[in-house]
């Protein structure tokens, strides 16, 4: 391993200004940072750790209802706590979905908004990347891209975005507080992930030194409870990212769509919004039609950037079946697999 | 061994005999406390840390090496390169016999595949040497890689596996298959799969003069100590290699491999003792691989669905410089009665790693095409799957034409089925849904693996106060050899376990053959109980020939040794014990050896094997294709069974590893560039506990006289035989798409039918 230097500021300016060198990166849960350290893929001279850092900890409820959630809030903390899974279930089967019970006890909210692709070229050092190396050129194109992604992809980098967190989050649009060096602002998830254009290294809008301190979830979102869900196809039953995901969520008044959410996950170099597929439902009954059509919506500028065009109709199927799912209602419990096709769901759902 | 002392009295109550019993391990309490010490928790004073530099493509060679700047960083001793490398006595390339791998010990500036170790950095620290890895900053000479199975001409090899004829025959397949009234053709594909034991190739290395002490796993230690000698030049007997536990093998710790011989040569190198492990990225290349196989099966039937031909045919690989050919056609050769079998390979020279073998070679590989094909076969006679599977049941081998020496596949299938509920299947596919509406399916696959021996010895004391010592240099890798050999110790000295200290792990002790193969059990007890045997031989002579025991004359009527004692066989009410009999004889101890092998004359007349039936549940999503076993219920026979418990775990591991085979395990290698793309246990799936819901394995009684004395088969295997192929026939029967290209991935089951 590289040497690096390791610094625990005690407030934010003093990380801020630790982060803002060239070669910095924070570190919260480690989750992730340190895999691509241990695999030579990131080499930061400086970890600006930033876990114990005051004030970052908290689920604040909000007084207009919405949420706050701290940066360094951990992501089975969230997902069990049951004032949150309540208002926003399917925020925390989204969360449960995810990676393993050990990671989710040291993962961060923060951190998993800029977890980094799964795309094994990303990690294939030896080979090129356009997102470690900028102008090294794309192997995963004409690659290995099972993974990769049929939406929002451009010739310099076809990655997707792996969290499964991010896609309910957008769905309900959530709004990320960043402080910086020029003071605190925030900005719509929706628009935090860049797409990766000619420039697929930056993959969000943060400035060096920019941390991220709070993640809110408006009050608008948890009129949603009653049917919302996340829906995780993956090549094994629990520990794997997804191949295609969705979070959908309905507003049913009087047997008719008044509102619909709609992300895609797993498909994307960002978590995915689908908001034409969203529109097609206001003011519809919620019935497999209209899911249909809703779900061509959303991969209706969908192309397949290798050997993946699999993924392109899978991902519809994903999007139906997700908003029958949440049309069905939110369980009364989790189901013991989130996310999971295998959760038992009341009645008969497949024809 | 000597270094291995329980921590704790086992929480486990013996009832009569050990042989049988349900023991828990041994070596638990040592484990689940931390207090096991596998080969990488070794630290010897004064110790390094090496870490090798592995090539990034897979052919070509290296052009340069930055070795001043990885000198430069600190902490760094040494850069091991083909410069300066420690002489050898003997070529890495050389290969005397098959049991042996050709290494890359820095002979050249060749690199054959991607992962190729090409430097060796020592250093203080661990960290140190990763970073003087990475400053090394080979540049190469770079060709083409070929990679796939279709990348080069085709031969056919000379041998398959170690030694198995690449084509046997009986009958006239061609003619056979000609007057079959249905026909099958089908070709399945296997991917190369990479064993991943918890605990990656590791090796503590000390010199001491010429002397070498090593810690390391490894599935044979006489053969690891041999090779070792014979690479070094020095003899046997200088060289002693501890593995008192492996954290797993699986075959890929079964031959020497070159990381291991490295970390020996750069502690004679750098003069100190030198720690290297692998990372787990490099499990992938160096030390062995189960090579991908595309498999042609031809079948046909008369009316009744009898077999009249039966056409095997394997393309496979091995790397570019050594030889091992998955033997994946030879399944065929023992489990379906046909007038007209026949197998045959074909094979490519890739630039990859030599493969080698992986739990149940060839048998893994060729039971999921086999099996497949059985199934497509019944179908194609309008057969329930288990009843064309019975119709034509083997009652001799069939090629060998050599009767069983025991066989209870058909209670197999009977108690598998009844437990499963099989009689309840529909003959179609796609009609079985549960509440939810997903597609259920229920396969059946036969498990078969040979029931093989080595060569093994062992050593058996009785001490003075009445305790033992049974000695023999087997391997526990996690399957409990140390609990079951003891067993089998115990008994044969007729001690408890608790009288008797069993030494194991260490090339030091008698050599007790390989941990493979499924023969460890039978090799090293069967040397263990003659080495008991002998011992009580030598006692019983002392006492029955001493006019001042109660034992006295009773030579005729012969003595049984239990409890610590022996009894005269006609009137136990006589008896002895052993401290009695050899304080009397002012002997310190009292010293048994007992060897074992195949018997050749019972070789020659039977044909051996264990078999079992495993029977699978699927549940596949109609529109999403997500796939999830839901139910398995294996039924194995497998002669004398020593510990069920152990035995029993076992098969659920096998049983697992089949559902992986069907559904997950896939190495994904570049063929642009040869590297594996996947080298990581979070990509490289194998199932997680919410893939494997219910699973059972029922331990079908068979009693078998002519494989061993003690009647011990071997279980290692089996279970991931037959329970790959059930899954993927699962599969079809919930889908009706049957899938020929493992593992069986969502978008196989969703995109649209090929016309």
């Amino acid at each position: 391993m590289n040497r690096f230097d390791y610094v625990r500021p005690a407030t934010f300016a003093e990380a801020i200004a630790a982060a803002s060198e060239p070669g910095a990166a924070y570190l919260a849960g480690g989750t992730n940072l340190l895999d691509l350290m241990k695999g030579g893929i990131v080499r930061p001279g400086r970890l600006v750790d930033v876990s114990r850092l005051p004030g970052l900890g908290a689920i604040e409820w909000l007084a207009d209802g919405g949420v706050r959630i701290g940066a360094l809030v951990r992501n089975s903390d969230l997902a069990h706590d049951s004032e949150f899974a309540r208002r926003f279930p399917a925020v925390a089967e989204a969360l449960l979905s995810g990676a393993s019970a050990q990671l989710r006890n040291m993962a961060t909210v923060g951190g998993n908004l800029l977890q980094r692709t799964r795309c094994a070229h990303f990690y294939d050092v030896a080979g090129a990347c356009n997102k470690r190396a900028p102008g090294a050129g794309c192997e995963a194109r004409g690659g290995e891209a099972r993974n990769a992604a049929v939406l929002g992809w451009s010739e310099h980098c076809i990655a997707t975005h792996p969290s499964d967190f991010c896609v309910a989050l957008v769905a309900l649009d959530a709004v990320v507080e960043i402080a910086g060096q020029g003071g605190e602002y925030q900005v719509p998830l929706e628009d935090f992930h860049r797409l990766p254009g000619e420039t697929p290294g930056q993959e969000s809008v943060l400035e060096p030194g920019e941390l991220i301190i709070a993640v809110r979830l408006p009050a608008q979102a948890a009129s949603f409870s009653r049917h919302a869900r996340y829906l995780k196809i993956r090549d094994r039953t629990s520990f794997a990212f997804a191949v295609a995901s969705a979070a959908a969520a309905l507003r049913i008044e009087q047997g008719a769509i008044a509102a619909a959410r709609i992300a895609l996950g797993g498909v994307a170099p960002k978590p995915w919004r689908a908001r034409l597929a969203e529109r097609a439902l206001i003011g519809v009954g919620p019935d497999r039609t209209h899911f249909d059509r809703a779900a061509e919506a959303a991969l209706a500028d969908a192309r397949p950037s290798g050997d993946n065009a699999f993924k392109i109709e899978l991902a519809r199927r994903i999007v139906a079946r997700a908003l029958a799912l949440a049309a069905a209602g939110t369980p009364a419990r989790l189901p013991a697999l989130p996310g999971s096709p295998f959760s038992p769901v009341a009645g008969v759902l497949h024809v | 061994m000597s270094e291995i002392v329980l921590s704790a009295t086992p929480a486990h109550l013996r009832h009569g005999s050990n042989i049988g019993q349900p023991l828990t391990r041994r070596d638990g309490i040592l484990k689940v406390t931390g207090g096991a010490r596998f080969a990488a928790d070794n630290h010897p004073p004064g110790m390094l840390y090496a870490v090798l530099a592995v090539s990034s493509v897979a052919r070509g060679r290296v052009a340069a090496l930055d070795v001043a700047a990885a000198k430069a960083h600190p902490g760094i001793v040494e850069i091991m390169t083909s410069a300066n490398k420690p002489p050898l006595a003997l070529d890495p390339d050389a290969k005397t016999n098959p049991f042996m791998r050709r290494l890359e010990l820095l002979q050249n500036d060749r690199v054959r595949y991607a992962n190729q170790p090409i430097a060796v950095v020592i250093a203080e620290t661990l960290e140190a040497a990763t970073e003087g890895a990475a400053l090394l900053s080979p540049r190469y000479e770079e060709e083409a890689p070929r990679v796939r199975l279709d990348a080069a001409e085709s031969f056919v090899p000379p041998a398959v596996g170690v030694g198995h004829p690449s084509e046997a025959e009986i009958g006239d397949v061609e003619t056979g298959l000609a007057g079959s009234l249905r026909r099958i053709e089908a070709t399945y594909e296997t991917p190369t799969q990479f064993h991943n034991p918890m605990e990656p190739h590791a090796i503590v290395a000390a010199w001491d003069g010429d002397a070498l002490t090593v810690d390391t796993p490894s599935q044979g230690l006489a053969m690891a100590q041999a090779r070792i000698a014979e690479l070094f030049g020095i003899p046997a007997e200088n060289v002693l290699v501890r593995s008192p536990f492996l954290g797993g093998g699986f075959g890929c710790k079964g031959l020497f491999t070159g990381p291991q011989v490295l970390g020996i040569m750069a502690a004679r190198l750098v003069g100190r003792p030198v720690k290297l492990v692998l990372r787990r990225e490099q499990m992938f290349g160096p030390v062995g691989h189960r090579a991908p196989t595309q498999q042609t099966l031809r079948l046909g039937t008369d009316a009744d669905g009898a077999l009249l031909g039966l056409s095997h045919h394997t393309r496979t690989a091995s790397s570019t410089f050594d030889d091992f050919f998955e033997p994946a056609s030879d399944v065929s050769h023992t489990l379906y009665a046909s007038p007209a079998i026949r197998t045959s390979y074909e094979a490519v020279r890739l630039d990859t790693g030599t493969p080698t073998f992986m739990r149940a070679p060839g048998e893994a590989s060729g039971s999921i095409a086999l099996e497949s094909a059985i199934d497509e076969m019944a179908e194609a006679c309008g057969m329930d799957p288990l009843a064309f599977r019975l119709r034509n049941y083997a009652e001799l081998e069939p090629i060998s034409g050599k009767p069983f020496s025991s066989k209870a596949l058909r209670a197999c299938y009977a108690e598998g089925a009844e437990r499963f509920g099989w009689k309840a299947r529909p003959l179609r596919p796609r009609e079985m849904r549960d509440a939810s509406g997903l597609l259920v399916g229920w396969g059946v696959g036969t498990a078969t693996f040979p029931a093989l021996m080595f060569q093994g010895q062992a050593r058996a004391v009785i001490r003075k106060d009445g305790t033992g010592i049974v000695e023999t240099g087997a391997q526990d890798m996690g399957q409990g050899a140390w609990t079951a050999l003891a067993q089998i110790a115990a008994d044969g000295l007729g001690l408890s376990m608790e009288q008797m200290e069993f030494r194991s792990g260490a090339s030091n002790l008698p050599d007790a053959g390989i941990a493979g193969g499924s023969a460890h059990t039978a090799t090293a007890g069967m040397a263990v109980a003659g080495a008991g045997a002998d011992a009580i031989a030598k006692l019983a002579a002392l006492a029955t020939g001493d006019e001042r025991s109660a034992l006295f004359g009773a030579g005729n009527a012969g003595v049984i040794a239990r409890d610590g004692r022996l009894f005269r066989r006609d009137d136990e009410s006589r008896s002895e014990s052993y401290a009695d009999i050899l304080n009397r004889a002012a002997l310190a101890e009292i010293e048994g050896r007992g060897s074992s092998a195949a018997d050749p004359i019972a070789q020659a007349n039977y044909a051996m094997h264990a078999h079992g039936a495993v029977f699978a549940e699927v549940k596949v999503d109609p529109e999403l294709g997500q796939i999830r076993v839901t139910r398995l219920v294996g039924a194995f026979a497998a002669g004398r069974i020593i510990n069920p418990r152990l035995v029993r775990s076992q098969y659920y591991g096998g049983m697992i590893w089949g559902v992986s085979f069907a559904l997950h395990e896939h190495g994904e290698i570049d063929p642009r560039s040869g590297r594996p793309m996947n080298p990581n246990l979070g990509e490289y799936h194998v199932p997680v506990n919410a893939d494997i819901p219910s699973i059972e394995a029922i331990l079908v009684a068979e009693e078998d006289r002519h494989v061993n004395a003690l009647g011990i088969k071997g279980v290692g295997e089996i279970a991931i035989t037959g329970t790959a192929g059930a899954v993927a026939n699962a599969v079809w029967h919930a889908t009706g798409r049957r899938i020929r290209r493992f593992p069986i991935t969502l978008e196989r089951l969703t995109e649209p039918a090929p016309r």
